[in-house]
Parts: C-alpha cells; sequence; structure tokens
C-alpha cells in the first residue's frame, strides 16, 4: 500500500515539476496599462461599456500565443468628476509599470487630466471625450483621440449638406460652450466648401420664444437653418418655424439625436437632419467582429456607443507595445507617428494634435419617428426629399 | 422693413406680451393684498399647464374627442386645481407668515417653486423631456404677403383680452372685487368693516393662480410643447412687467408685460448685436424705467392714514 503511495508521489512530482518547467518556458513579460472611465454615476453605462470593451482587448490578446507580453489592465474610475478624473489619472501616471492608456469618456474630466499625463510622460488615447480642446487646447505629444470631435462633426456635416447642393444658411445657435463651439467650426467648414450664411442668432439654453429670431429668418429665407445645441429648444424652434412658415430644411447637431426630439416633434421631426461622432456598431468596418467577441466574453453590460471606440484604443495601444516594446517614450513616439491604422472603429491616424483625423461620423434623418442612418433611408435613396431641394 | 414682416413681429410681440401680462396680473394681485412677493407664481402656471395636458389624456381615455368640449375641459379643470393649489400655497405657506419679515415669505415661496418644479420632473412620467402639447385650435392661417396670421394665435390673443377684462370687471365692479380692494387698502380697517380677511385673501390667491393656469395652457396651445422649467424665466419676467408697471395696479401690470415683450422683440430684431443679448437689453432698460420711476409707470395709489 505504502508503495503504491509513493509510486503515486513520485508520478505527481514529475507532472508537477514538467507543467512548472513548461510554464517557465512560455512565460511572458507582465506589461500594465490602464483604462479610465466613468465606472459610477450618472454616464456609468458608458464608463463599463467601454471598461469592457477595453478589457476585451486586452484578454483577446493574451490569448494569442504570438503576444509578446502577458498584460494586465488596472480600470480606474473618474466619477466623470474632473477633481476625481486627475487623481486617478495621476495614480495611473505616477505608476512606472503602466506603460499607456485608454482614458475618459467625459469632456470636462479629460480636459483636467491631460496635464497630468504630460506631467508624468504617459501616453494616453482618449476613446470617448468629444471637446475638441482635449487635443486641440494644447501641445501634448502624449494625448491622442480615436473617436472624433464637433470638428469632424461640422466637417462632415457641411461638405454633405453642400453636396446635396444647399447654399444659404442661417444658424442659430445656443450660447454654451457646446453651441458656441458648433457655431464656429460649421462656419469655419462651411466657409471652405463654399456655402453662405446669412445670419446668425445667439439664443440662452432655456429660451421658449424664437418668434422674433425666425420672423427674421423667414425674411432672410435660407435655404438651411442650422442649429447648434440641444434638443429642448431645438424642439421650440422647429414648432415654431412651423408655425410662422418658415419654409427651410432643419439641420441639427449631435445634440438633438434624442428620442426626445421625435417623440415631441411627432411628424413634425420627418427630414430633421442630425450628425454624430462614431457609428452604429453594424456599420463599423470590424463592427460585426467586435459584437461576437463580446457576446462570446458574455459582459453582464452591453458596450454601449462608445465601446468600439474604447476597445480600438486598447487594441492600438496593445499592439504599439508589442512592436517597440513596454516604453512609455517609445510608445508615445510611435503612436504620434500613426497613420493608417486599420481598427474596427475604421482608419485611424492622428494629426500633429494626436487627433484621429478619418473620425467615424454618421448622418442620421427623421423618417417615421426614427433616427434613421442617412445612406439606409427612403431620403437617402431618393424616395422621399428634404426641403428646399 | 417690408410692413408685412412689421405687422409679424407686432403679432408675434402682442402674443408673447399676452402671455407676461397674465403671469405679471397675479403678482400684483398678491402683491395688492398681502404685500409679498410670491415667486412659485411660474411654477405653478407650469402646473397648470400640465393639468391641462393630464386632463386631455383623461379625456382622450375616455373618447372624448370634440376638440371645443376638450378645450373648455381642459381649461375650466386646469384653472380649479391650479386654484386650489394655489390657495394652499395661500393658505399654509404664506398666510402664516403675515407678521414674519417679507424675506421669509419670499424665501419659502421660492422653495415651494422648486418643490413644484422638482415633483414635476421626476413624477411625470418622462418629466425632464419636453412634451407635446395638442394643437385644439383651428389651424388656419391668412396670409397677406409676408404676413401670416394664424386664427389660433388670433383666437388666443382675443381670448386673453377677454380674461384681462373679466379680471378687471371683477376687481372694480363686483362685490367681491370690492372685498379685495379693501383688503389690498388696508387690511386692518377691512376687518374691522366685516370683510372675512383670511377668505379673500385666499380667494385672491385662488383667481392670481387661475389666471397662471390660464397662461400656461395658452403656452401650451400657442408653442405646442410645454416642459418642466417653463415657468422659471415666464416667473421672472412677469414678475419685473409687474414692478416696472407698478406693483398692486393690474393695468400696470398688463402695460409692464406688454412693454416687456415690446422690447425683447426689438432687442432680437432692430438691435445691430446678435440676439443672445435680448433678454440683456430687456432687462438693462427695465432697470432703468425703475430708476426713474421707483414705485412703476402706474404707482398703486396711496391712502391716506390718520
Amino acid at each position: 500500500m505504502q508503495k503504491t503511495f509513493r509510486i503515486l508521489t513520485f508520478l505527481v512530482m514529475v507532472c508537477l515539476v514538467g507543467s512548472l518547467l513548461t510554464t517557465a518556458a512560455l512565460a511572458k513579460e507582465k506589461v500594465k496599462v490602464a483604462f479610465i472611465g466613468p465606472l459610477t454615476g450618472g454616464v456609468s453605462a458608458n464608463g463599463i461599456g467601454g471598461r469592457n470593451s477595453a478589457q476585451l482587448a486586452v484578454n483577446l490578446r493574451n490569448a494569442d500565443p504570438s503576444a509578446k507580453y502577458e498584460y494586465e489592465m488596472i480600470s480606474l474610475d473618474d466619477e466623470c468628476k474632473p477633481n476625481i478624473g486627475v487623481q486617478v489619472a495621476t495614480k495611473a501616471a505616477a505608476d512606472k509599470h503602466v506603460i499607456a492608456a485608454a482614458t475618459h469618456y467625459c469632456s470636462a474630466v479629460a480636459m483636467g487630466a491631460v496635464g497630468t499625463y504630460n506631467k508624468f510622460g504617459l501616453p494616453v488615447i482618449v476613446w470617448g471625450a468629444v471637446l475638441p480642446d482635449v487635443t486641440y487646447g494644447n501641445d501634448y505629444k502624449e494625448v491622442h483621440r480615436v473617436n472624433g470631435t464637433m470638428i469632424n462633426q461640422n466637417q462632415v456635416a457641411a461638405k454633405f449638406m453642400r453636396d446635396m447642393g444647399y447654399k444659404t444658411w442661417v444658424i442659430i445657435h445656443d450660447t454654451t460652450d457646446y453651441g458656441k463651439g458648433h457655431n464656429t467650426y460649421f462656419t469655419k467648414e462651411l466657409e471652405k466648401v463654399g456655402g453662405k450664411i446669412l445670419g446668425r442668432f445667439g439664443v440662452t439654453a432655456d429660451q421658449q420664444d424664437f418668434t422674433a429670431e425666425l420672423t427674421k429668418v423667414k425674411q432672410l429665407n435660407p435655404d438651411v437653418v442650422y442649429f447648434g445645441g440641444l434638443t429642448n429648444i431645438g424642439v421650440r424652434i422647429r414648432l415654431q418655424m412651423e408655425k410662422l412658415g418658415v419654409d427651410a430644411q432643419f439641420q441639427g447637431t449631435s445634440g438633438i439625436k434624442s428620442d426626445a426630439f421625435l417623440n415631441t416633434l411627432g411628424p413634425l421631426s420627418e427630414g430633421a437632419l442630425s450628425f454624430q461622432e462614431g457609428a452604429p456598431i453594424d456599420k463599423l468596418p470590424g463592427g460585426k467582429y467586435f459584437t461576437e467577441q463580446y457576446d462570446k466574453a458574455g459582459f453582464e453590460r452591453g458596450h454601449e456607443a462608445y465601446g468600439p471606440f474604447a476597445f480600438a484604443a486598447m487594441n492600438l495601444i496593445l499592439d504599439t507595445i508589442e512592436d517597440v516594446g513596454p516604453n512609455r517614450k517609445k510608445v508615445r513616439k510611435s503612436l504620434n507617428k500613426v497613420n493608417g491604422y486599420e481598427s474596427i472603429v475604421g482608419e485611424i491616424s492622428f494629426d500633429d494634435h494626436g487627433q484621429n483625423k478619418v473620425a467615424a461620423i454618421t448622418k442620421y434623418v427623421g423618417q417615421d419617428g426614427k433616427w434613421v442612418v442617412w445612406e439606409d433611408s427612403e431620403y437617402g435613396n431618393g424616395k422621399r426629399k428634404l426641403k428646399k431641394l | 422693413m417690408d410692413i408685412g414682416f412689421l405687422g409679424q413681429y407686432v403679432v408675434n410681440g402682442l402674443m408673447l406680451g399676452m402671455m407676461y401680462s397674465l403671469v405679471a396680473v397675479g403678482f400684483t394681485l398678491f402683491f395688492g393684498v398681502l404685500d409679498i412677493i410670491k415667486f412659485s407664481h411660474g411654477d405653478v402656471l407650469m402646473v397648470g399647464a400640465f393639468a391641462g395636458l393630464t386632463t386631455f389624456f383623461g379625456l382622450e381615455a375616455i373618447g372624448i374627442e370634440s376638440a371645443w368640449i376638450q378645450l373648455v375641459t381642459i381649461v375650466v379643470v386646469s384653472c380649479v386645481l391650479t386654484g386650489i393649489l394655489g390657495s394652499m400655497i395661500g393658505k399654509y405657506l404664506v398666510l402664516p407668515l403675515k407678521s414674519a419679515p417679507a424675506l421669509n415669505t419670499l424665501l419659502i415661496t421660492l422653495m415651494a417653486g422648486t418643490v413644484l418644479r422638482e415633483c414635476i420632473r421626476l413624477f411625470f412620467p418622462d418629466g425632464s423631456n419636453p412634451k407635446p402639447f395638442p394643437s385644439l385650435l383651428p389651424s388656419e392661417s391668412y396670409s397677406w404677403g409676408n404676413f401670416t396670421l394664424r386664427l389660433d394665435s388670433l383666437m388666443l390673443l382675443i381670448f386673453g383680452t377677454l380674461v384681462i377684462v373679466a379680471i378687471s370687471l371683477l376687481i372694480n365692479k363686483t362685490k367681491l372685487g370690492l372685498a379685495i380692494r379693501a383688503v389690498a387698502q388696508d387690511g386692518e380697517t377691512a376687518k374691522i368693516m366685516g370683510i372675512n380677511f383670511t377668505l379673500v385673501v385666499i380667494v385672491t390667491f385662488a383667481i392670481g393662480s387661475g389666471v397662471a393656469a390660464i397662461a400656461g395652457i395658452m403656452n401650451g396651445l400657442y408653442y405646442n410643447e410645454i416642459n418642466f422649467d417653463m415657468g422659471l424665466l415666464l416667473g421672472v419676467i412677469g414678475f419685473s412687467a409687474a414692478i416696472v408697471g407698478g406693483l398692486g395696479n393690474i393695468y400696470g401690470a398688463i402695460l409692464g408685460g406688454f412693454l416687456f415683450a415690446g422690447l425683447q422683440t426689438f432687442g432680437a430684431v432692430a438691435l445691430p448685436f446678435a440676439s443672445a443679448y435680448k433678454d440683456v437689453f430687456a432687462f438693462a432698460v427695465i432697470i432703468m424705467i425703475m430708476a426713474w420711476r421707483p414705485t412703476g409707470l402706474i404707482a398703486e395709489r396711496t391712502s391716506e392714514r390718520v
């Protein structure tokens, strides 16, 4: 009996030693990367979706036998609050083992934290914040962004509208940073493609009555009323345009792309245009692959609109580390030069501010009470017509 | 400027002025009887509009579809409900603080307004989004050149004028109006004369709030959209209109309302700089008028006290 036991023990020992040896032969250097986003609070659904997507990128890489390193992702919660954001940014940046990070969904947080990354020399890729100043308001070589901004949005919007044949615009914008930004960038982009702006009205974000402004718009008789602002006053402007008989195409921004806009306006939302960064998942080049992998991974929550961007950002980070090794400076230099990188959200090319130049922007049109992607809509295929065409 | 567009601006301004006036009348009534400022007035108006919308849903649910019956029911139900709300604010929040400093009343009504606003936002289904308000009035419009007169706007203007005339008759020709005026002039003496002070105050609050509900429904019918914070700015503007016209005098309130609307329209249209400053312009002019005539354009007749 005792003999049998000894033999068994011996066999077990052999197996153990054997397996240890094989693991040692396969063991890879561990590399840390970080993810920062709002994991709690009002926009946590987006933060968690982003976190899961970034984690998915890391998991897939670790499962890939040809990867040179083994990656560990630490995820930090910025709560969508600038002060907390700076704290966690410092935490990630001060940890010398963290080579790079995919950071921030909220623009205000990103604005606060980019200085920290610069100070500590941590290369980051922003995966969700849309304010142009995150990349354009500074010269930090550490900061990059894969998603588009309102600049890209207006670039696409201006070109699209001009190509449709519209010539004259009136701009109505709210006087917050959001509305003013849209006013500035749309004007700039429209000038490039040769559209004419007949008039410009700044309105407060809680204004009820627009009849005075809109009567003046009627007098100016533009082809298009461009509205830079959010749903609540967008609804009022569209309604009052109808009341006053202002016969112009209504062109909004990402600010009106909500169900509330369609529900409140009813049939009047028909033909309203909106432009938004990102794209529905099935429109992205790697969308199918991403959803399959995401579903297979069995996350509890969905990836939300910006998940694919977090995935692409993390993948780009991992590819860069694979390429140049786990060294912050080398990673930064390599990221600065990214050009024509194929990702699931399309091609990524950073300009000298680290902003993705070919960011995905989707055009939407209100059709039968739904926001429909332009190319799939009856307006896109010519069955229905926009106003003044 | 083209005469058609000029006419359009005038009609827009009149419509706006009518709503401001109806709000200002409430402020001036409350100040008249109790010398207090009731800052929840704008939010009471908003509640009135939402009560109207709820009544509309109710009528649709039980299958009453005639627009006229709906309209009358909405106005009546909403006025009554809002009147009750207003008189409750008067009875339980304002009257107990009658001898406290005016600042306390101002604060407590300000807070009551916030409570009303947040309640609608949180408890009305999907309350933080704008709500479509049904257009129950005929939507025909008549065009002369560049001037478009919509039948519904015209009807609202006429209805608003009728409401104002009715209020003025009520105050000046009825016994109740006499009592209100007596209380406004001198509460103590009115009591001695056998007037039920508390009742008169509560009724005045009910009337003022009912008028606010009418303004709320007009707002909904005119813009076809209501939302939980619509009362905020309307309250401030109505208050300014009442002040500039002369607190305590209904004609002053009406004048103030139309004046403010005129200034806003003028600011948006005729000033060379952007329309973003139309409120700045309108309020700045109001400040200047107040500096020039601190008691308002039409001041309350001061009673001689022995």
